[in-house]
């Protein structure tokens, strides 16, 4: 469901292939005194194939010209100098965030460790940061190569909360041999993700909010999440909710994904949809994605995938991660920067070269090659509003 | 313990019959015999496509005497739910079964259906083949794999409370019995239906004690078959690859909440739920195959309603018993009767 273009008064940017296909404003973007200061966002390049994809961020934000200063760390991984697991997510870390409110970041590693007091590391931060929303933009890329997506048309958001439900991290052994493991819902949490999905959809000019639960088992916990969207819904009449139950929707999801728009989930069933949805829009390396909360947001690639066995061979696709650049300086207040990137990146991977093109998306080409062919496009005489 | 259900791969892939393994069922049953199967033959179109199944039964010549049971309309005491003590004892006495969409019973106080029939009989696991089938074009071609569920635990416990107010706990429980016995089933089908690899679905690097647990059965089980490949995938990035590369699984294990969320996933890649057969399996060779679709009350009675499902569930149904002559003679007629594309329901 690509929006349509508001009037024809407004012009399109000369090489607008916005994945939402909305076209810019006529109005200049004002900013206030000293928006033009340089901003500190934490870089956090991570394990597997986040230092690669990261790196081709830093590389094009430079080129780019956008006024970010990294606050970097590089040391910070699931694996510690001696190959240990990490268990905590080091202090510094989190106070960068806080301090800077914006970070960026590649994936972190969490191992199959046998000792259960080891949170994940991605799930420590958000608990610690409060960043309780997940959300995914999945949507079908004109012009790329055959066979990398069955579907045209989609566009999907998937909110998903993202700091209690199943991550809960609260198992214990009854007896041996027969583990409990706690899903604990809130009317708190289900709540104000209702309302961010809503917000969002308001603010972004999307038609439909669904929710995504399994009620009919789960009566109370998952009865509970709906019953917050319920009143939530209510204050936004303007905006139609609907819902539908975790099995259908994936069934729905690979028959026929038009029909979705924006979708609201707890939190282990956001991860499958988002995975899903991901999937079909040509997988983790092209769909972006971001972690928010209050005074926090944190951007990274939607399908949080380390992608182990690709790392170091110099072939993972930093698409996912420079999209969610682009959203990110969308939320720093700078959108012209925001669409020269996105411009960018979209020209090189409809270019119809497949030799710039990292494998999974049926290309030739490597990291670099991509990373190289969008910073020439950014060097080409910059195409402004008015050409 | 089982026997082989629907080789649908092999009967695919070559015109042979998939060769009869001697597997103890429990209960004694000699290809060509005639026994007597329990039909539950359900709500809407349900009775219909039953129909069809009977019809097509006594066209193949299959020695199948059906039992008839139908669901009450009100709550057995004895049972607590619409499904009576006759119901629950004739598929104990039969051993296998065959069942159409039910509708779910307004009102409380009583047990689900499937809650009743999957606790009263133990169905243990889940088992849906999921393969493209030819002549029926979906965006998914070459999918043929199985998925293999486990039905009594985990997520589905039923066993929530609210601690204060706005503040609710659901427990999901995974014990050592149930997974081991789900995989132990899913390697014993893998073995006897000519399958290579078995992949464990888990969410262990969050849930660590109660997937890890899991996990750690179906590596114990592994063990015993050096000859199977075994492969253990995260349960998002198993979503992400079904959805790309759906051929590179082949029989999936799983517990409760991943495997409802997968088979229905999967289904809807060869077409929907309208054309998936089922089958519930219980202990020492008890087996309720189901059409998992609805009851479709709306074109209930009007000659339009899709059999695919129910009869492919009913081809499982032979296969289990040993009848894998009947069993490819109908599944071939079925497929051969979509792939011509002369007869079909509205539904396709």
């Amino acid at each position: 469901m690509l929006r349509k273009a508001a009037t024809s008064a407004l012009r399109r940017n000369a090489s607008n292939t916005s994945t939402s296909g909305q076209a810019r404003g006529l109005m200049t973007y004002v900013p206030s005194p000293g928006d033009a200061r340089r901003q500190t966002v934490t870089l956090i390049p991570g394990d597997g194939i986040g230092p690669e994809v990261t790196g081709a961020v830093t590389r094009i934000v430079e080129a780019l010209g956008a006024p970010i200063q990294w606050e970097r760390f590089d040391d910070f991984g699931g694996l510690d100098s001696n190959g240990k697991p990490v268990t905590t997510v080091p202090k510094e870390v989190l106070d960068s965030i806080r301090r800077n409110q914006v970070c960026l970041k590649g994936t972190l590693f969490t191992p199959l460790s046998k000792t259960t007091a080891t949170e994940s590391l991605n799930v420590q931060m958000r608990k610690n940061l409060d960043s309780h929303v997940n959300l995914v933009h999945g949507f079908s890329l004109k012009g790329l190569p055959r066979g990398v997506i069955r579907h045209q048309d989609i566009d999907i958001v998937v909110i998903r909360e993202n700091t209690e439900g199943e991550y809960s991290g609260l198992e214990h052994e009854v007896v041996p041999d027969v583990i409990e493991s706690l899903k604990v819902i809130t009317s708190v949490k289900s709540r104000r993700t209702a309302e961010y999905a809503f917000g969002y959809a308001y603010l972004n000019n999307r038609k439909r909010v669904t929710a995504v639960h399994k009620a009919n088992i789960m009566k109370m916990s998952d009865g509970l999440f709906l019953k917050e969207f319920r009143e939530v819904a209510k204050q936004y009449p303007m905006i139609q909710s609907s819902e539908i139950i975790v099995d259908n929707t994936c069934m729905q999801l690979v028959g026929k994904p038009e029909q979705f728009d924006v979708l609201v989930t707890p939190n282990l069933y956001g991860n499958l949809v988002a995975n899903v949805v991901a999937g079909l829009c040509g997988g983790a390396g092209v769909v972006p994605g971001a972690n928010v909360g209050d005074n926090v947001a944190i951007f990274e690639q939607g399908a949080r995938h380390v992608g182990k066995d690709i790392a170091g061979k110099g072939i993972a696709n930093p698409l996912a991660t420079l999209l969610s650049t682009s959203m990110m300086f969308r939320h720093l207040n700078l959108p012209d920067f925001s669409d020269r990137l996105e411009n960018a990146t979209l020209a090189v991977v409809q270019s119809g070269d497949t030799s710039l093109l990292t494998p999974d998306l049926k290309g030739t080409g490597t990291t670099a090659t991509f990373t190289n062919a969008v910073i020439k496009q950014l060097e080409k005489k910059s195409k402004g509003r008015y050409d | 313990m089982r026997r082989s259900l629907l080789g649908a791969a092999s009967v695919l892939r070559s015109n042979a019959i998939a060769p009869e393994s001697l597997v103890s069922r429990g209960f004694a049953h000699t290809p060509g015999q005639p026994f007597t199967a329990t039909l539950f033959p359900g709500d809407g179109i349900g009775p219909e496509i039953a129909e069809s199944v009977k019809k097509v039964f006594s066209a193949v010549g299959a020695s199948v005497q059906w039992d008839e049971q139908r669901v009450g309309t009100t709550a057995d005491p004895r049972t607590n739910s619409f499904v009576s003590r006759e119901n629950l004892d004739s598929v104990l006495k039969h051993r296998i079964g065959l069942k159409g969409p039910m509708a779910t019973p307004i009102g409380k106080g009583h047990r689900s259906l499937n809650l009743t029939l999957r606790k009263e009989l133990q169905l243990f696991a889940n088992v849906r083949p999921c393969f493209s089938i030819p002549g029926y074009k979906t965006r998914y071609d070459n999918v043929n794999l199985v998925t293999i569920r486990e039905n009594t635990e985990g997520e589905y416990s039923g066993l929530e409370h609210e601690v204060v107010p706005g503040v609710v706990e659901s427990l999901k429980i995974i014990t050592r019995v149930a997974s081991t016995r789900v995989a132990e089933y899913a390697f014993k089908y893998a073995a006897d239906n000519n399958r290579h690899k078995v992949t464990a679905v888990h969410k262990a690097n969050i849930m660590k004690m109660a997937d890890g647990l899991f996990i750690k059965c179906c590596r114990e089980v592994k063990e015993k078959y050096p000859d199977i490949q075994y492969e253990e995938v995260i349960v998002d990035n198993a979503c992400m690859q079904l959805v790309k590369n759906p051929a590179q699984f082949d029989v999936l294990v799983m517990p409760n909440l991943y495997g409802d969320i997968i088979s229905d996933l999967c289904a809807g890649l060869v077409g929907g739920l309208g054309l998936t057969p089922s089958a519930n399996v219980g202990h020492m060779g008890l087996a309720l195959m189901e059409a998992v679709h609805g009851t479709a009350p709306d074109i209930a009675g009007q000659d339009k309603a899709n059999p695919t499902a129910l009869l492919m569930s009913s081809v499982m149904m032979l296969r289990h018993m040993g009848e894998n002559d009947m069993a490819s003679r109908i599944q071939n007629a079925t497929l051969d009767t979509i792939a011509e594309g002369k007869y079909r329901c509205v539904a396709m």
